[in-house]
């Protein structure tokens, strides 16, 4: 059988993929300190070794417009490229999905009541290549399938964090009951705090960033109860991103473990976070 | 209807918003193609009327005020992909915004650190 093997929350600023295509760049004094914080993430994914990926990101523009606009959407591709997002960047090469996973979860999620809009064609903007080219350096997604779920951070109403975390909790139970033994690694993709538009522009909450980062180990469900609206206002209007964590955090379950963090100010304007958890140890698991 | 409690120099980007900045928003999302870009760089006020952009939308892309793009009903996704036609960045859109210099708004972000 399946089983979440972890969870690594990080931010997608596109400006670090700047500096994936130039690993010199990496060893300045601007980019040093964030990148530094990956290298526990990178000596964890050598041991644990996960095969699949369920990363919870959001899509700035590039697959998704105001026309049809999906609160959540989850891939169900063979594999998921990267486009130009309007910055004529060269591509990301396009990462290998895991159609009978993302099948598995479409059937369980729906079934709970969640119900997404699945997409047999998805294009993935930094927020979704930029966590994977992170996490295993000039290999990117080509080292894992992965699965994509895409939540709403574009037009308000957002889903509410409470409803993304229950998501993130029935991922949690639909990898548990999934046929296949394969390792999962769930990913939150965003935040920390930010604001790129507005007079309240350059925003950034370094109090309540360190206070959102421990309460994921200590009392996820607090997070729960702020609105989106409390959200921006205490993070910044693209500091709802905290939504990927929190989802996330939810399909880890009670109990996970922080094996690691990083926490940089600033990676352009964004204040840039990144955890890394494991599950609660085997036998210790309580009931879903 | 309900209105969102007020964050000073913050637009909440609803469903109203959506709906007033709609063509502005289809243009700049049509920016993901170097062929629209190209276009646009062309004929800026032709590529502008192809989107039916409103005179205030068409005025603000002319000034590329931010500011003033999202009090037109523009969102920062969308508008960011405007903004790097013309080699803006995030710094360059903050400092604009926010009435400072690129080196200030810069200075701001790091005091964060604090």
């Amino acid at each position: 059988m399946a089983r979440i093997v972890g969870g690594i929350f990080t931010s997608h600023v596109p400006l670090i993929g700047k500096a994936l295509a130039n690993p010199k760049l990496q060893q300045e004094p601007y980019w040093k300190p964030f990148f530094d914080g990956y290298r526990g993430a990178h000596e964890w994914l050598d041991r644990v070794k996960p095969d699949a990926v369920v990363m919870f990101y959001n899509d700035h523009g590039l697959n998704f417009f105001l026309d049809k606009l999906p609160t959540f959407a989850i891939g169900a591709a063979d594999e998921y490229r990267n486009a130009d997002e309007g910055w004529g960047l060269t591509p990301f090469p396009p990462t290998p999905g895991d159609p009978r996973l993302s099948r598995h979860l479409i059937e369980s999620l729906v079934n709970e009541e969640f119900d997404l809009t699945t997409c047999q064609e998805m294009l993935v903007d930094h927020a979704f290549v930029i966590p994977l080219h992170l996490l295993w350096p000039g290999v990117g997604g080509r080292a894992v399938k992965t699965v994509p779920i895409c939540i709403n951070t574009v037009q308000h109403p957002l889903p509410t964090p409470r409803r993304c975390y229950r998501l993130g909790q029935a991922v949690g139970r639909a990898v548990a009951s999934y046929d296949e033994d394969v390792k999962v690694l769930v990913i939150g993709s965003g935040g920390l705090s930010h604001q790129l538009d507005g007079e309240r522009a350059g925003f950034i909450n370094k109090q309540f960033d360190l206070e959102c980062m421990d309460k994921l180990v200590n009392d996820p469900e607090a997070l729960t109860r702020y609105s989106n609206i409390e959200l921006v206002e205490l993070a910044g209007t693209q500091g709802v991103e905290l939504l990927m964590w929190i989802a996330a955090r939810g399909a880890l379950g009670d109990g996970a473990q922080e094996v690691h963090r990083n926490y940089h100010i600033p990676i352009s304007n964004t204040a840039a976070g990144l955890m890394v958890f494991e599950p609660r140890a085997a036998g210790m698991q309580a009931a879903a | 209807m309900m209105r969102h409690p007020s964050i000073p120099g913050t637009i909440i980007f609803d469903t109203e918003e959506g709906r007033k900045g709609y063509a502005l928003n289809r243009m700049c999302f049509s920016f993901n193609s170097a062929e629209n870009r190209a276009e646009f760089l062309e004929d800026e006020e032709a590529y502008c009327k192809k989107f039916g952009l409103t005179p205030e939308q068409m005025q603000a892309v002319k000034e590329r005020n931010v500011l003033k793009l999202l009090e037109a009903g523009g969102n920062v996704y969308y508008l960011a992909k405007f903004a790097g036609i013309f080699g803006l960045n995030m710094q360059d859109i903050g400092a604009q915004q926010t009435g400072m210099s690129v080196e200030e708004f810069k200075q701001k972000l790091l005091s964060a650190r604090n």
